[in-house]
Protein backbone atom coordinates (compact mmCIF):
# COMPACT_ATOMS: atom_id res chain seq x y z
CA UNK A 1 0.00 0.00 0.00
CA UNK A 2 2.33 2.69 0.87
CA UNK A 3 5.09 1.11 -1.56
CA UNK A 4 2.05 2.17 -4.47
CA UNK A 5 2.02 5.53 -3.16
CA UNK A 6 4.89 6.32 -2.77
CA UNK A 7 5.77 5.03 -6.58
CA UNK A 8 3.26 6.58 -7.71
CA UNK A 9 4.53 10.34 -5.98
CA UNK A 10 8.13 9.75 -7.15
CA UNK A 11 6.10 8.90 -10.69
CA UNK A 12 4.63 11.95 -10.80
CA UNK A 13 7.89 14.21 -9.73
CA UNK A 14 9.36 12.35 -12.71
CA UNK A 15 6.71 13.19 -15.47
CA UNK A 16 6.73 16.70 -13.83
CA UNK A 17 10.44 17.02 -14.24
CA UNK A 18 10.06 16.15 -17.44
CA UNK A 19 7.17 18.28 -18.77
CA UNK A 20 8.84 21.09 -17.65
CA UNK A 21 12.19 20.71 -19.09
CA UNK A 22 10.68 19.47 -22.75
CA UNK A 23 8.16 21.98 -23.07
CA UNK A 24 8.69 25.51 -23.86
CA UNK A 25 5.14 27.08 -23.32
CA UNK A 26 5.36 28.47 -20.05
CA UNK A 27 1.71 27.23 -19.24
CA UNK A 28 2.75 23.83 -19.80
CA UNK A 29 5.91 24.21 -17.49
CA UNK A 30 3.53 25.94 -15.31
CA UNK A 31 1.09 22.74 -15.06
CA UNK A 32 4.30 20.19 -14.67
CA UNK A 33 5.65 22.12 -11.84
CA UNK A 34 1.97 21.24 -9.91
CA UNK A 35 2.42 17.74 -11.16
CA UNK A 36 5.63 17.69 -9.19
CA UNK A 37 4.48 19.50 -6.56
CA UNK A 38 1.77 16.81 -5.94
CA UNK A 39 4.49 13.87 -6.62
CA UNK A 40 6.17 15.54 -3.08
CA UNK A 41 2.83 15.52 -1.84
CA UNK A 42 2.57 12.15 -2.17
CA UNK A 43 5.98 10.95 -1.28
CA UNK A 44 5.67 12.92 2.25
CA UNK A 45 2.32 11.57 3.06
CA UNK A 46 3.40 8.22 2.78
CA UNK A 47 6.34 8.44 4.84
CA UNK A 48 3.96 9.10 7.49
CA UNK A 49 2.19 5.96 6.93
CA UNK A 50 2.43 2.95 8.92
CA UNK A 51 0.11 -0.51 7.97
CA UNK A 52 -2.29 -0.98 10.38
CA UNK A 53 -2.97 2.32 11.83
CA UNK A 54 -5.53 4.87 12.21
CA UNK A 55 -6.19 8.77 11.49
CA UNK A 56 -4.44 10.87 13.92
CA UNK A 57 -7.37 12.34 15.58
CA UNK A 58 -8.94 11.20 18.58
CA UNK A 59 -12.55 9.80 18.64
CA UNK A 60 -15.09 6.97 19.47
CA UNK A 61 -12.49 4.15 17.84
CA UNK A 62 -9.10 5.81 19.27
CA UNK A 63 -9.35 5.85 22.92
CA UNK A 64 -6.66 8.65 24.43
CA UNK A 65 -5.28 5.70 26.51
CA UNK A 66 -3.89 3.69 23.70
CA UNK A 67 -3.28 6.53 20.77
CA UNK A 68 0.06 5.83 20.36
CA UNK A 69 -0.59 2.51 19.54
CA UNK A 70 -2.92 3.64 16.91
CA UNK A 71 -2.32 6.72 15.00
CA UNK A 72 -0.13 7.31 12.21
CA UNK A 73 2.53 9.66 12.22
CA UNK A 74 0.61 13.34 12.08
CA UNK A 75 3.92 15.68 11.57
CA UNK A 76 4.05 14.59 7.76
CA UNK A 77 0.20 15.77 7.40
CA UNK A 78 0.78 18.88 8.83
CA UNK A 79 4.06 19.61 6.42
CA UNK A 80 1.77 18.60 3.60
CA UNK A 81 -1.06 20.68 4.74
CA UNK A 82 1.34 23.76 4.78
CA UNK A 83 2.86 22.48 1.30
CA UNK A 84 -0.50 22.61 -0.71
CA UNK A 85 -1.26 25.92 1.08
CA UNK A 86 2.14 27.54 -0.13
CA UNK A 87 1.98 25.63 -3.69
CA UNK A 88 -1.53 27.35 -4.45
CA UNK A 89 0.26 30.83 -3.90
CA UNK A 90 3.42 29.58 -5.87
CA UNK A 91 1.14 28.51 -8.62
CA UNK A 92 -0.87 31.85 -8.23
CA UNK A 93 1.92 34.02 -8.47
CA UNK A 94 3.34 31.95 -11.65
CA UNK A 95 0.47 32.44 -13.57
CA UNK A 96 0.16 35.90 -12.62
CA UNK A 97 3.83 35.97 -14.04
CA UNK A 98 3.18 34.34 -17.08
CA UNK A 99 0.47 36.70 -17.58
CA UNK A 100 3.15 39.68 -17.93
CA UNK A 101 5.20 37.93 -19.76
CA UNK A 102 2.65 37.34 -22.62
CA UNK A 103 1.84 40.88 -22.36
CA UNK A 104 5.43 42.18 -22.87
CA UNK A 105 6.12 39.81 -25.86
CA UNK A 106 2.82 38.63 -26.77
CA UNK A 107 3.79 34.61 -26.81
CA UNK A 108 4.52 32.19 -24.21
CA UNK A 109 7.38 30.58 -25.67
CA UNK A 110 9.97 30.62 -23.43
CA UNK A 111 13.13 30.33 -26.20
CA UNK A 112 11.37 34.16 -27.01
CA UNK A 113 12.50 35.48 -23.49
CA UNK A 114 15.95 35.44 -24.23
CA UNK A 115 17.49 38.86 -22.45
CA UNK A 116 18.46 36.76 -19.30
CA UNK A 117 19.92 34.04 -21.55
CA UNK A 118 23.99 33.61 -21.56
CA UNK B 1 17.90 16.08 -29.87
CA UNK B 2 21.51 16.40 -27.46
CA UNK B 3 19.38 18.24 -25.22
CA UNK B 4 16.40 15.62 -24.76
CA UNK B 5 19.20 13.20 -24.33
CA UNK B 6 20.44 15.11 -21.62
CA UNK B 7 16.89 15.76 -20.05
CA UNK B 8 16.18 11.59 -19.94
CA UNK B 9 19.63 11.18 -18.65
CA UNK B 10 19.16 13.30 -15.69
CA UNK B 11 15.39 11.94 -15.43
CA UNK B 12 16.89 8.15 -15.58
CA UNK B 13 19.69 9.24 -12.98
CA UNK B 14 16.84 10.59 -10.24
CA UNK B 15 14.67 7.43 -11.51
CA UNK B 16 17.47 5.39 -10.28
CA UNK B 17 17.70 7.24 -7.00
CA UNK B 18 14.39 7.06 -6.47
CA UNK B 19 13.87 3.41 -6.93
CA UNK B 20 16.72 2.97 -4.94
CA UNK B 21 14.65 4.93 -1.89
CA UNK B 22 11.94 3.06 -2.32
CA UNK B 23 13.38 -0.34 -2.58
CA UNK B 24 15.37 0.31 0.66
CA UNK B 25 12.22 2.21 2.34
CA UNK B 26 10.58 -0.19 4.95
CA UNK B 27 7.61 1.82 7.09
CA UNK B 28 7.83 2.92 10.73
CA UNK B 29 6.62 0.65 13.27
CA UNK B 30 6.78 2.72 16.18
CA UNK B 31 6.03 6.73 15.95
CA UNK B 32 9.38 8.29 16.75
CA UNK B 33 9.82 10.51 19.83
CA UNK B 34 8.55 14.20 18.06
CA UNK B 35 5.20 12.07 17.34
CA UNK B 36 5.34 10.16 19.74
CA UNK B 37 5.24 13.51 22.00
CA UNK B 38 2.53 15.13 20.22
CA UNK B 39 0.33 12.00 20.15
CA UNK B 40 0.67 11.42 24.15
CA UNK B 41 0.39 15.25 25.09
CA UNK B 42 -2.44 16.87 22.92
CA UNK B 43 -5.54 15.55 24.15
CA UNK B 44 -4.11 16.06 27.38
CA UNK B 45 -2.37 19.88 27.42
CA UNK B 46 -4.48 21.09 24.37
CA UNK B 47 -7.64 18.94 24.43
CA UNK B 48 -8.05 18.84 20.63
CA UNK B 49 -9.07 15.70 19.13
CA UNK B 50 -7.55 15.93 15.81
CA UNK B 51 -4.09 16.30 16.59
CA UNK B 52 -2.95 17.94 13.21
CA UNK B 53 -4.83 20.41 14.14
CA UNK B 54 -3.10 20.47 17.51
CA UNK B 55 0.74 20.63 15.74
CA UNK B 56 -0.67 23.58 13.14
CA UNK B 57 -2.40 25.86 15.08
CA UNK B 58 -0.55 25.19 18.60
CA UNK B 59 2.38 23.73 19.10
CA UNK B 60 3.73 24.76 15.27
CA UNK B 61 1.52 27.92 15.30
CA UNK B 62 4.22 30.35 14.83
CA UNK B 63 5.10 28.57 11.88
CA UNK B 64 1.26 28.91 10.61
CA UNK B 65 1.34 32.53 11.00
CA UNK B 66 4.20 32.49 8.89
CA UNK B 67 2.46 30.46 6.22
CA UNK B 68 -0.19 32.85 6.47
CA UNK B 69 2.14 36.02 5.87
CA UNK B 70 3.33 34.24 3.21
CA UNK B 71 0.31 33.56 1.34
CA UNK B 72 -0.47 37.25 2.03
CA UNK B 73 2.07 38.15 0.02
CA UNK B 74 0.92 36.25 -2.85
CA UNK B 75 -1.98 37.38 -2.81
CA UNK B 76 -0.30 41.33 -2.92
CA UNK B 77 2.22 40.75 -5.11
CA UNK B 78 -0.49 39.06 -7.80
CA UNK B 79 -2.24 42.75 -6.84
CA UNK B 80 0.91 44.06 -8.11
CA UNK B 81 1.77 42.32 -10.52
CA UNK B 82 -1.76 42.01 -13.28
CA UNK B 83 -2.70 44.92 -14.80
CA UNK B 84 -5.88 46.02 -14.38
CA UNK B 85 -7.98 47.50 -17.02
CA UNK B 86 -11.91 47.88 -17.45
CA UNK B 87 -12.16 48.66 -13.75
CA UNK B 88 -10.93 52.36 -13.66
CA UNK B 89 -13.15 52.70 -16.63
CA UNK B 90 -10.07 52.83 -19.17
CA UNK B 91 -12.12 50.20 -21.34
CA UNK B 92 -15.94 49.59 -21.93
CA UNK B 93 -17.60 46.72 -19.81
CA UNK B 94 -18.12 43.37 -22.31
CA UNK B 95 -20.96 42.04 -23.47
CA UNK B 96 -20.95 38.55 -21.91
CA UNK B 97 -23.75 35.67 -23.41
CA UNK B 98 -25.98 34.96 -20.71
CA UNK B 99 -24.96 32.42 -18.38
CA UNK B 100 -28.04 29.63 -19.20
CA UNK B 101 -30.20 28.59 -16.47
CA UNK B 102 -28.39 25.94 -15.47
CA UNK B 103 -25.09 27.43 -14.47
CA UNK B 104 -27.37 30.56 -13.27
CA UNK B 105 -29.92 28.72 -11.11
CA UNK B 106 -27.32 26.20 -9.93
CA UNK B 107 -25.18 28.39 -8.49
CA UNK B 108 -28.05 30.02 -6.43
CA UNK B 109 -28.97 27.31 -4.95
CA UNK B 110 -25.18 25.60 -4.35
CA UNK B 111 -23.37 29.10 -3.06
CA UNK B 112 -24.75 29.60 0.29
CA UNK B 113 -24.34 25.77 0.85
CA UNK B 114 -20.79 25.66 -0.28
CA UNK B 115 -20.44 28.53 2.23
CA UNK B 116 -21.82 26.65 5.06
CA UNK B 117 -19.82 24.01 4.28
CA UNK B 118 -16.14 25.55 4.36
CA UNK B 119 -17.48 27.39 8.05
CA UNK B 120 -18.58 24.25 9.34
CA UNK B 121 -15.20 22.81 7.89
CA UNK B 122 -13.07 25.21 10.08
CA UNK B 123 -15.33 26.00 12.77
CA UNK B 124 -15.23 21.82 13.49
CA UNK B 125 -11.15 21.95 12.36
CA UNK B 126 -10.02 20.87 16.18
CA UNK B 127 -12.68 17.74 16.13
CA UNK B 128 -12.89 16.49 12.26
CA UNK B 129 -10.78 15.95 9.67
CA UNK B 130 -10.60 20.13 7.88
CA UNK B 131 -9.62 22.70 9.29
CA UNK B 132 -9.13 26.72 8.27
CA UNK B 133 -6.70 26.27 5.18
CA UNK B 134 -9.20 23.47 3.71
CA UNK B 135 -12.73 25.75 4.84
CA UNK B 136 -10.97 28.36 3.42
CA UNK B 137 -10.07 26.91 0.23
CA UNK B 138 -13.83 26.02 0.27
CA UNK B 139 -15.13 29.27 0.32
CA UNK B 140 -12.99 30.53 -2.32
CA UNK B 141 -14.18 27.55 -4.66
CA UNK B 142 -17.75 29.53 -3.67
CA UNK B 143 -16.26 32.77 -5.18
CA UNK B 144 -14.81 30.99 -8.08
CA UNK B 145 -18.56 29.87 -9.04
CA UNK B 146 -19.96 33.05 -8.94
CA UNK B 147 -17.35 34.37 -11.10
CA UNK B 148 -18.13 31.43 -13.45
CA UNK B 149 -21.86 32.19 -13.57
CA UNK B 150 -21.27 35.91 -14.23
CA UNK B 151 -17.18 37.50 -14.80
CA UNK B 152 -18.14 40.41 -14.33
CA UNK B 153 -19.72 39.84 -10.88
CA UNK B 154 -19.47 43.12 -8.59
CA UNK B 155 -17.47 41.91 -5.38
CA UNK B 156 -16.78 44.27 -2.59
CA UNK B 157 -13.21 44.62 -2.77
CA UNK B 158 -13.04 46.76 0.87
CA UNK B 159 -14.82 43.75 2.14
CA UNK B 160 -12.37 40.98 1.46
CA UNK B 161 -9.76 43.28 2.33
CA UNK B 162 -11.47 44.20 5.52
CA UNK B 163 -11.89 40.70 6.75
CA UNK B 164 -8.04 39.84 5.70
CA UNK B 165 -6.93 42.57 7.94
CA UNK B 166 -9.42 41.83 10.75
CA UNK B 167 -8.30 38.03 10.99
CA UNK B 168 -4.96 38.43 10.97
CA UNK B 169 -4.51 41.07 13.64
CA UNK B 170 -6.93 39.09 15.94
CA UNK B 171 -4.77 35.84 15.52
CA UNK B 172 -1.51 38.19 16.48
CA UNK B 173 -3.56 39.41 19.41
CA UNK B 174 -4.75 36.09 20.79
CA UNK B 175 -1.06 34.89 20.59
CA UNK B 176 0.62 38.11 21.96
CA UNK B 177 -2.26 37.47 24.88
CA UNK B 178 -1.00 33.74 25.06
CA UNK B 179 2.13 35.18 25.74
CA UNK B 180 0.90 37.13 29.09
CA UNK B 181 -2.19 35.10 30.57
CA UNK B 182 -0.66 31.37 29.17
CA UNK B 183 2.19 29.37 28.57
CA UNK B 184 3.70 31.07 25.81
CA UNK B 185 2.65 32.49 22.04
CA UNK B 186 -0.40 30.78 20.37
CA UNK B 187 -0.86 28.84 23.63
CA UNK B 188 -4.68 27.76 22.94
CA UNK B 189 -4.76 27.66 27.20
CA UNK B 190 -5.90 31.10 27.30
CA UNK B 191 -9.64 29.81 27.26
CA UNK B 192 -10.52 26.75 29.18
CA UNK B 193 -9.93 23.34 27.55
CA UNK B 194 -13.41 21.77 28.35
CA UNK B 195 -14.17 18.43 26.90
CA UNK B 196 -12.29 16.21 24.63
CA UNK B 197 -14.31 15.91 21.69
CA UNK B 198 -17.15 19.34 22.19
CA UNK B 199 -17.29 21.95 19.84
CA UNK B 200 -16.53 24.43 22.39
CA UNK B 201 -13.41 22.77 23.78
CA UNK B 202 -9.43 22.79 23.37
CA UNK B 203 -9.10 26.64 24.71
CA UNK B 204 -8.75 29.22 21.64
CA UNK B 205 -7.66 26.52 18.78
CA UNK B 206 -11.40 26.63 17.06
CA UNK B 207 -11.76 30.49 17.16
CA UNK B 208 -7.72 30.67 16.22
CA UNK B 209 -8.58 28.27 13.48
CA UNK B 210 -11.72 30.16 12.25
CA UNK B 211 -9.68 33.16 11.63
CA UNK B 212 -7.42 31.45 9.63
CA UNK B 213 -10.20 30.00 7.64
CA UNK B 214 -11.60 33.49 6.84
CA UNK B 215 -8.07 34.54 6.39
CA UNK B 216 -7.67 32.07 3.73
CA UNK B 217 -10.90 32.41 1.80
CA UNK B 218 -10.59 36.23 1.92
CA UNK B 219 -7.11 35.68 0.39
CA UNK B 220 -8.20 32.86 -2.30
CA UNK B 221 -10.80 34.69 -3.08
CA UNK B 222 -9.17 37.89 -3.74
CA UNK B 223 -6.50 35.98 -5.65
CA UNK B 224 -9.16 34.32 -7.60
CA UNK B 225 -10.61 38.20 -8.47
CA UNK B 226 -7.57 39.30 -9.41
CA UNK B 227 -6.80 37.20 -12.30
CA UNK B 228 -10.62 37.53 -13.41
CA UNK B 229 -9.82 40.91 -13.46
CA UNK B 230 -7.08 41.05 -15.60
CA UNK B 231 -7.33 43.73 -18.45
CA UNK B 232 -7.83 41.39 -21.55
CA UNK B 233 -9.91 38.65 -19.72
Amino acid sequence: MVLIVMSTGFLLILMGLYGSLTNRNILRMIVSFTVTNTGVNLVLISVGYMPGRTAPILDETVAVSEVAQRIIDPVPQALVLTAIVIGVGVTALMLAYAYRLYETKGTLDISQFTELKW
Amino acid sequence: MIKRFFVLALLFAMGLLFTDLLLSYTPDTELNSTALYYANHTAKDLGAANIVTAIIVSYRGLDTLGEVTVLFLSAAILVLVLPKGWRRGKRKPRILPSTGELLGTGSHLLVPLILLLGVYLFVNGHLTPGGGFQGGAIIASAALLLLLTNPLQPFSRHLFSVVESIAGLCFVVIGLLGIVYAGGFLDNRLLPIGQLGELFSAGTMPILYSLIGLKVGAEFSSMLINLSETKDS
